[in-house]
């Protein structure tokens, strides 16, 4: 009898995904932007970016080590966490401020409230709204990529004060902003990317910018350029692509996917246009992260075999 | 006096009031942004607490039971507004600063909580002196979190810049620094297991709050622990009362045993 029986627990088809690969494959996608701020914007917003990482991981490693936790450095979440804050950052930020930011997102946003999966807000973005808050000089100090002079507004800026704007070069990202919001054509390289890996689903994307747009078009202006403008600027193709399908904060039924991407645009479009800021996709996600509880219940699935009509009963 | 120098200990530290009992929250996050700010409504609300706590007592007697809470606010009311004008008169620029939150002094849940618990079952001196530790205890942590506050959100100690302008991280004197500020203190409080009702330093047991009611002169958990000491001493009677009856058979089984052994014996000899 030396043939023992294997006996082990459900599941036993695993899928091969798991959190280091699809955490690697974000970072992929944000490449493409990366490169292209880099690009624009000098090699110092590559430092930037490079410090924002360094510090989230950093983080992370120094404090699990401290509370004596397992170490998940290694899973890739505050690479991605770093990445986002870092082409968050305007280009000509001093460093301490986005190592700041880093600690932040990561000890006290996602460490504190136990880690990867326990977060109930982006770690990235939280973070950006801290420095935004307290740093907003510098935090909002942007440089212009063509004429290399430190330039205050934004695209958006300059729409919302009623100025001339170039749709071409926003598409293409040769305007003041971030370093990994100016160029909408890389972002969505990057995210057709993540689309056709299946890391992310189109939803959340898909019914966040179309809801803006309608908002937009009906609470703007009624003109297809301006909308097509707002579209364009700030940071709301990387919201909606990166930001917004966080798995952690985001709803994971359809349709609460659906409800989120809209009081996702209603939100962003509030802030925008009747908001006192240019932007407000920041806020606009992390207001939403707070309604993923409750959009969640309200959209639990009928489990198979339950619900629907009662056959052959008495 | 050594009751009263209890009661400050007890209010400054064992009982501390914004990190222990986790009262006046509203004042201890809203008046926080320097540390003068939180000295000036600490010490106010001492100077109200002192006396409320000391006029509810002797009145204690008379205050009819079901009348007693708009009394202590009648008291306390009038206290304030005292204590307010007296701010208006004499530190006019603290008093802009703090604003609203001196009236609202008056409907501060320490004050009440201090009156409906301590005051209106213990003698004047002693209330007096819970009042003043209190109040000191409340001063203390909002200057903690207003020092805090203000050096890291605006670079200064006591309006002394330390810090250059461009080093200030404002968002802590906004509103979320407030609960930073708060949480992470309480956090240290906790995890250096300071001497407190709810660390370590009482007897454990399954009382919210921590059950150590020797010492306590006054807290909600009071009728909880009363139904609690009920029960225990039920429990007790009825462990009692069994040991004997099991005793009782015992001794029934041994001499029944004996009885037999003898009448075995009996037998053998005969």
């Amino acid at each position: 009898m030396s043939k023992l029986l294997n006996v082990s627990s459900s599941p036993h088809v695993r899928s091969s995904v798991s959190t280091q690969n699809l955490m690697y494959d974000v970072a992929i996608a944000m490449l493409p932007a990366t490169i292209w701020g880099v690009m624009q914007f000098g090699f110092y917003s590559l430092v930037v970016v490079a410090a924002t990482v360094l510090s989230c991981v950093l983080s992370e490693y120094v404090f699990e080590t401290l509370m004596k936790k397992p170490i998940t450095i290694s899973d890739g979440s505050a690479l991605v966490t770093g990445m986002i804050l870092g082409l968050n950052m305007p280009p000509t930020i001093p460093l301490w401020i986005p190592v700041l930011g880093g600690m932040f997102a990561i000890i006290v946003v996602k460490q504190l409230y136990g880690g990867l999966g326990q977060n109930w807000m982006n770690p990235a973005l939280a973070a950006r709204c801290f420095l935004l808050i307290s740093f907003a000089g510098s935090m909002t100090r942007f440089t212009d990529p063509v004429t290399d002079a430190v330039a205050g507004a934004t695209p958006l800026a300059v729409i919302k004060a009623g100025g001339e704007y170039d749709l071409m070069s926003m598409f293409i990202g040769k305007i003041p902003g971030t370093i990994g919001e100016v160029s909408v054509i890389a972002l969505l390289i990057g995210a057709a990317y993540l689309l056709v890996r299946k890391v992310i689903s189109i939803r959340i994307p898909a019914t966040y910018i179309l809801t803006f747009a309608v908002f937009a078009f009906i609470f703007g202006r009624q003109d297809m350029g301006y909308v097509l403008a707002e579209l364009c600027g700030g940071g709301l193709i990387f919201g909606a692509f990166f930001m917004a399908t966080d798995y952690v904060t985001s709803p994971i039924t359809p349709r609460g996917q659906i409800i989120f991407g809209v009081c996702l645009g209603i939100l962003t479009g509030l802030f925008r246009i009747f908001g006192g800021s240019a932007e407000g996709v920041s806020y606009a996600i992390i207001f939403c992260n707070m309604l993923v509880p409750l959009i969640e219940r309200v959209t639990i699935p009928t489990a198979f075999g339950k619900g629907g009509k009662k056959h052959g009963g008495k | 006096m050594n009751k009263c120098t209890e009661r400050l200990y007890n209010g400054i530290i064992k009982e501390n009031p914004t990190f222990i009992l986790m009262l006046g929250m509203c004042p201890t996050l809203a008046t926080t942004t320097s540390a003068i700010n939180g000295l000036g409504m600490g010490l106010s609300t001492t100077a109200v607490l002192m006396f409320s706590n000391l006029i509810i007592s002797l009145l204690r007697k008379i205050i009819p039971d079901r009348v007693r809470i708009p009394a202590f606010i009648v008291i306390v009311a009038s206290l304030v507004t005292i204590v307010q004008l007296l701010m208006q008169g004499y530190v006019p620029s603290l008093y802009a600063s703090l604003g609203i939150y001196i009236p609202l002094i008056v409907v501060n849940c320490i004050i009440l909580g201090r009156a409906e618990s301590y005051a209106c079952k213990n003698g004047p001196a002693e209330s007096f002196f819970d009042g003043l530790g209190m109040g000191l205890g409340f001063s203390l942590s909002l200057t903690v979190i207003g020092m805090c506050r203000e050096l890291i959100g605006a670079g200064a100690v006591f309006g002394h810049v330390i810090i250059p302008e461009q080093f200030h991280i404002s968002i802590m004197i906004l509103a979320p620094g407030a609960l930073f500020t708060l949480a992470m203190l309480s956090a240290l409080q906790n995890k250096l297991r300071l001497p407190s009702a709810t660390n370590g330093d009482a007897p454990r047991s399954d009382l919210a709050c921590g059950g150590d009611c020797l010492h306590c002169s006054g807290c909600t958990g009071m009728t909880n622990h009363a139904v609690l000491a009920e029960k225990k001493a039920e429990a007790a009677a009825a462990a009692a009362a069994a040991k004997k009856a099991a005793a009782e058979k015992a001794l029934a089984a041994k001499k029944a045993a004996e009885e037999a052994k003898a009448a075995d014996a009996a037998k053998k000899e005969n």
